[in-house]
């Protein structure tokens, strides 16, 4: 016995420290989370105020809750959150135009009177004394929110069942796709192929290209980049047509001298002077060449 | 600890997530502002179950998750499916049923 009273004497020493740090660290959490333009800084900055309400559920004895909260609220929730965020669009930004005017100054001014009220509120209640759960969580915390969930709350905890099953069940019809047109075969693709303007394969990303990143747009024979080769979601993201910018600086013939050197430089067969010549017009080797080198 | 100071404390976080709830347009970032609220009176909620000494308030506070969880489920399943018919998860460009 004496063990554990110490420990609680030691838990109420240190409560008012974790307190302030974590309130300190979920509110600036929040607050970073409605200013932040993406979205998914905004559902990290979520995921630390979670953890953080986590703890403090640990500190006001709910060990229980504080496992539900990191387990179905940062693990099930958050994690929903940020696939959805993926399928959406990673990058996709808040415009920072104000569609209706002085809306942000008003809302602001909104919450500053409603925390003020609320505050006033809590502040001025005559709040009984803390009775602690040291009594209701004798025989453990599982064991008495169980007592209470199969006894005076068993209707809600029935409820709570079809609510999740119905919530299953909305889930698979609203995001299921309903197949408009029968599914392609080898025959009909083919078709379409050849009778579409690129009965080849389309060029493969980083093809005459100086990197072979696939965000690198293949340079076709004759100088110019192919949108083709590049992947559509990641040309829509990325401005790929201006990757080979520092071709386009230069004549053709400088460029291919400056390649025709850096191929030479990496097999060491430069031995002509013509080759001397080129290597001295295209100065410090590139990291063009370490690459070749390799 | 008094629990006025973990009232204070879910007010605060509640009124930010009804800030960004109003402030806000991309419909993903309003949703997770929704859940601040929700934690925030599951906080009151568990902070009110200590003051009082019995365990009803944790128990509202697991069922409050559970709603919550079944809300986002629904609810990011319609914005999945408003995202692929507009190409946009933007409050303003879903306005269909205004006039």
């Amino acid at each position: 016995m004496n063990p554990t009273l110490l420990a609680e004497a030691q838990t109420h020493a240190a409560e008012p420290f974790v307190f302030w740090l974590l309130a300190i660290v979920s509110v600036s959490a929040a607050l970073g989370m409605i200013l932040m333009r993406k979205a998914v800084h905004a559902a990290l900055l979520l995921a630390v105020v979670m953890l953080s309400l986590a703890v403090l559920y640990a500190v006001l004895e709910a060990p229980f809750l504080a496992f539900v909260q990191v387990i179905v609220y940062t693990g099930a929730v958050l994690m929903l959150f940020l696939f959805v965020l993926m399928l959406v669009g990673v990058s996709s930004t808040d415009s920072l135009v104000e569609t209706i005017r002085g809306q942000r100054l008003w809302a602001a001014l909104a919450g500053l009177g409603f925390v003020g009220l609320l505050a006033a509120g809590v502040a001025g209640a005559a709040l009984p004394t803390t009775a602690g759960l040291a009594r209701a969580n004798a025989e453990g915390n599982v064991v008495g929110l169980a007592r209470l969930l199969f006894t005076k709350y068993v209707f809600a905890f029935e409820v709570a069942s079809a609510l999740l099953i119905t919530a299953a069940l909305g889930a698979m019809v609203l995001a299921h796709r309903e197949r408009l047109a029968p599914k392609a075969t080898q025959r009909a693709l083919s078709k379409a192929r050849f009778l579409g303007d690129h009965p080849t394969p389309l060029p493969g990303p980083g093809t005459y290209a100086r990197h072979n990143a696939v965000d690198m747009p293949a340079l076709l024979p004759d100088g110019t980049t192919s949108e083709l080769s590049v992947n559509p979601i990641i040309a829509r993201r990325t401005a790929t047509a201006g990757m080979h910018t520092d071709l386009e600086g230069r004549t053709e013939e400088q460029a291919a001298g400056d390649d025709i050197a850096a191929v030479r430089a990496a097999t060491d067969t430069a031995a002509d002077a013509d080759a001397q010549d080129r290597e001295v017009k295209a100065g410090v080797p590139t990291a063009g060449n370490k690459e070749a080198g390799k | 600890m008094s629990p006025t100071h973990y009232l204070v404390l879910s007010a605060i976080l509640f009124t930010i997530g009804g800030i960004g709830v109003l402030v806000r347009r991309n419909a993903i970032v309003v949703f997770m502002c929704v859940e601040l609220m929700l934690n925030a009176t599951n906080l009151a909620f568990v902070s009110f179950a200590r003051m009082h000494g019995n365990l009803d308030g944790q128990i509202i506070a697991f069922f409050v998750m559970v709603v919550a969880a079944a809300e986002v489920v629904v609810g990011l399943a319609i914005l999945m499916t408003i995202f692929r018919t507009r190409r946009s998860s933007s409050v303003d460009d879903a306005n269909l049923l205004k006039y």
